[in-house]
């Protein structure tokens, strides 16, 4: 490291890097989870976080381990920002045993309790209502925990969305609910198939706070995250954040990109990556050298890589182990059960 | 009766062992409409909410997906959630929570979360509910793995049997005929609890078997006793669990017999009984003298009026009838 750096680094802003690299591991390891995809490696289906990193980070870097997340088929972001190793999702990708589920679940079912990660859903809406569970597990408990949902607009117009935030709402759980507006579910845009387009303004009807940030702007998520994840804390209850924001892969790996969407919108939303804003906000602002910038992205890049090496040298599961945990007795009651 | 037991409904002796756990374990809280200060729709909570208070006796809004959805999450956070349907028609509305997560999740992770949770409710025919206020729908649960079903008919057997789904790690559903809830019988003074998975012979007999499901035991009971007039000696047994099926108290039996007949009052196609039958006849094939019979609800939605109503429940003469068949086999 120059002398130059080095001074530079004194005055680095701790926190906007420490967001910068998150974002960036899970930029990486989504990459490589595509090629990995496009390759084989990847089975059923996988949709990326790619273009909406700024949102799991600014929410998650005011989690504990302690804290609950609930998430949904896009996955990944979350999963990795609450404290999941690269290494586990890629293998769990791959179905492999060193998978963080085992291999039993895949892309849409990423499970690791012990840091907080309850549990993605290939159903869209459920973890909404998991979350208030968890919730009103740490209120009764006498926990100052706090449990999250992150779901995507699709979620907002299905019963789950509007029967957790009235339960959360009227006995004041430590709940927030972060809307990842990225203006399609699947291909329909949510213009379409909202009546108010507004997601945020949705709180209101269910007596609690809702907030709408730009979920591009990490620093945006953060500011508004810290508030609703104390407010929480407190006992105050449950907050809705819609973090405007924009998928800029297809909705999953192999569909298309665009058609349902214009070339054109696409490329202005990549005008605003999160990553590259931050970025240039460092190297402007904060003048954070491009070659440190560019240290921490092979550093990111070469974890995603070295993740990806984990998952491919993985045992596969062992089909024996099938019938284990179908419930809480033992595997051989559960295989003459079956 | 001897000393150290006592005779209580059904209902008072659930409801006591519901109040036993609480006092146990201050994780356990309940869900459930009208079960606050109202003390529940069948008095399932009656008293409790006084004891407890609102957080652990929770009356909540009309929202089946909403709290069922709710106590997944609660159940992997660290409470014993349970959720009191009142009718269990009202489960319905939030099946995809309970088949695709509430079944799922301890297979999904690995064990390393738990499902403790128990889906109490209120089933089957009488008292013109009608079509809506009903149902049985045991099967689908059996269909599902990840469910414990239970089915007692007895006051004994309601509260040994709650107190154990309480304390499972798994979810089980405690369902409670609604002609049963009145019924009266010996319930043990001191503490017990009753295990999940098993079925009890309630009448030992040596020349058929029924196996009764809930409801139906009280009318296999009288069945069997017309029939001893007649020289018939007929085992029965109390299925009391669905999910998982107690296969080998079933095949014992049959192997002293050599007939079957399930009495049932849910609808036959893909029930309780084709179950049993496929799998008495898988393991059992040589013991059966007879093919196996089963007597079933009608298949129709059910009906209102007094005697359509009677028209699609299996009569203890029907028990007697379907008994002389499988007897002439
Ligand atoms: C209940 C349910 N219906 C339909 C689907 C199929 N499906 C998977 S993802 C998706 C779109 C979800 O859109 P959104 O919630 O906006 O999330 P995004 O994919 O944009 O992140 C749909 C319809 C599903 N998984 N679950
Ligand atoms: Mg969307």
């Amino acid at each position: 490291m120059s002398v130059t750096q080095v001074v530079l680094a004194a005055a680095h802003p701790a926190r906007e890097i420490h967001l910068y690299k998150e974002m960036l591991k899970i930029r990486e390891t989504e990459l490589q989870l595509a090629r990995a995809y496009r390759d084989g490696h990847v089975m059923g289906a996988c949709h990326t976080y790619v273009g909406q990193e700024a949102v799991a980070v600014g929410v998650c870097s005011h989690l504990q381990v302690e804290d609950a997340v609930f998430s949904t088929h896009r996955g990944h972001g979350h999963a990795l920002a609450k404290g999941v190793a690269a290494t586990e999702v890629a293998a769990e990708l791959f179905g492999r045993a060193t998978g963080c589920s085992g291999g039993r679940g895949g892309s849409m079912h990423l499970f690791s309790p012990e840091v907080g990660m309850m549990g993605t859903t290939g159903i869209v809406g459920p973890n909404i209502l998991q979350a208030v569970g968890a919730g009103y597990a740490f209120q009764l408990n006498g926990e100052d925990r706090v449990a999250v949902a992150f779901f995507g607009d699709g979620a907002v117009n299905n019963g789950a969305f509007h029967e957790g935030l009235n339960l959360a709402s009227i006995w004041d759980l430590p709940v927030v609910f972060v809307c990842e507006n990225n203006l399609y579910a699947t291909e329909v845009p949510f213009a379409y198939a909202a009546g108010n387009p507004e997601v945020a303004m949705r709180a209101e009807g269910y007596g609690c706070p809702g907030r709408a940030v730009d979920g591009n702007d990490v620093m945006e998520v953060d500011t508004v995250a810290e508030e609703a994840v104390a407010r929480a804390r407190r006992g105050d209850g449950p907050t809705l954040l819609e973090c405007k924001t924009y998928r800029t892969r297809a909705h999953a790996e192999g569909m298309p990109e665009v058609g349902y969407r214009t070339q054109e919108e696409v490329d202005s939303w990549k005008a605003r990556d999160p990553i590259a804003l931050l970025r240039s906000h460092l190297m402007g602002t904060e003048r954070v050298a491009a070659d440190e910038i560019s240290a921490w992205e092979d550093e990111a890049r070469s974890e995603a890589v070295a993740a990806i090496e984990f998952a491919k040298a993985s045992p596969w599961p062992d089909p024996r182990t099938v019938f284990d945990f179908v419930d809480a007795s033992d595997s051989a009651e559960a295989a003459r059960r079956s | 009766m001897n000393a150290s037991s006592r005779t209580l409904t059904f209902t008072e002796a659930a409801r006591e062992g519901l109040a036993e756990e609480m006092e146990r374990d201050a994780s356990i809280f309940v869900v459930g409409e009208g079960i606050g200060e109202r003390g529940g729709n069948f008095n399932t909570t009656l008293g409790l909410f006084d004891r407890f208070g609102p957080s652990r006796i929770r009356d909540t809004p009309i929202t089946e997906r909403g709290f069922v959805g709710m106590c997944t999450g609660a159940a992997m956070a660290g409470a014993r959630p349970v959720v009191d349907f009142m009718f269990l028609d009202f489960i319905l509305d939030a099946f995809g929570e309970l088949i695709n997560q509430v079944a799922k999740i301890q297979y999904m992770s690995s064990g390393r979360l738990r499902m403790p949770m128990v889906l109490r409710g209120c089933i089957g025919v009488g008292g013109s509910a009608a079509t809506h206020h009903s149902g049985n729908y045991y099967p689908f649960f059996l269909h599902q793995p990840g469910f414990k079903v239970v089915v007692p008919s007895t006051p004994r057997d309601a509260k040994g049997l709650l107190k154990t789904a309480i304390r499972s790690d798994d979810p089980v559903l405690f369902l409670e005929h609604k002609l049963l809830l009145a019924t009266r019988g010996e319930v043990p003074s001191e503490s017990y609890l009753e295990p999940l998975g098993r079925a009890r012979v309630r009448r030992t007999g040596r020349h058929a078997t029924v196996v009764a499901v809930g409801v139906m035991t009280s009318k296999a009971i009288a069945a069997a006793d017309s029939l001893a007039e007649s020289g018939h000696d007929i085992e029965v047994i109390d299925l009391v669990s669905i999910a998982p099926l107690d296969t080998a108290t079933i095949l014992e039996s049959v192997a002293k017999t050599g007939r079957l007949l399930i009495a049932d009052e849910d609808y036959q196609p893909c029930g309780v009984g084709a179950e049993i039958s496929a799998r008495v006849c898988a393991d059992g094939f040589d013991l059966l003298d007879a093919p196996v019979a089963r007597l079933n609800g009608a298949y129709v939605p059910i009906p209102y009026s007094p005697p359509l109503e009677q028209a699609v429940v299996p009569s203890q003469d029907a028990v007697v009838q379907a008994l002389r068949d499988l007897l002439a086999e």
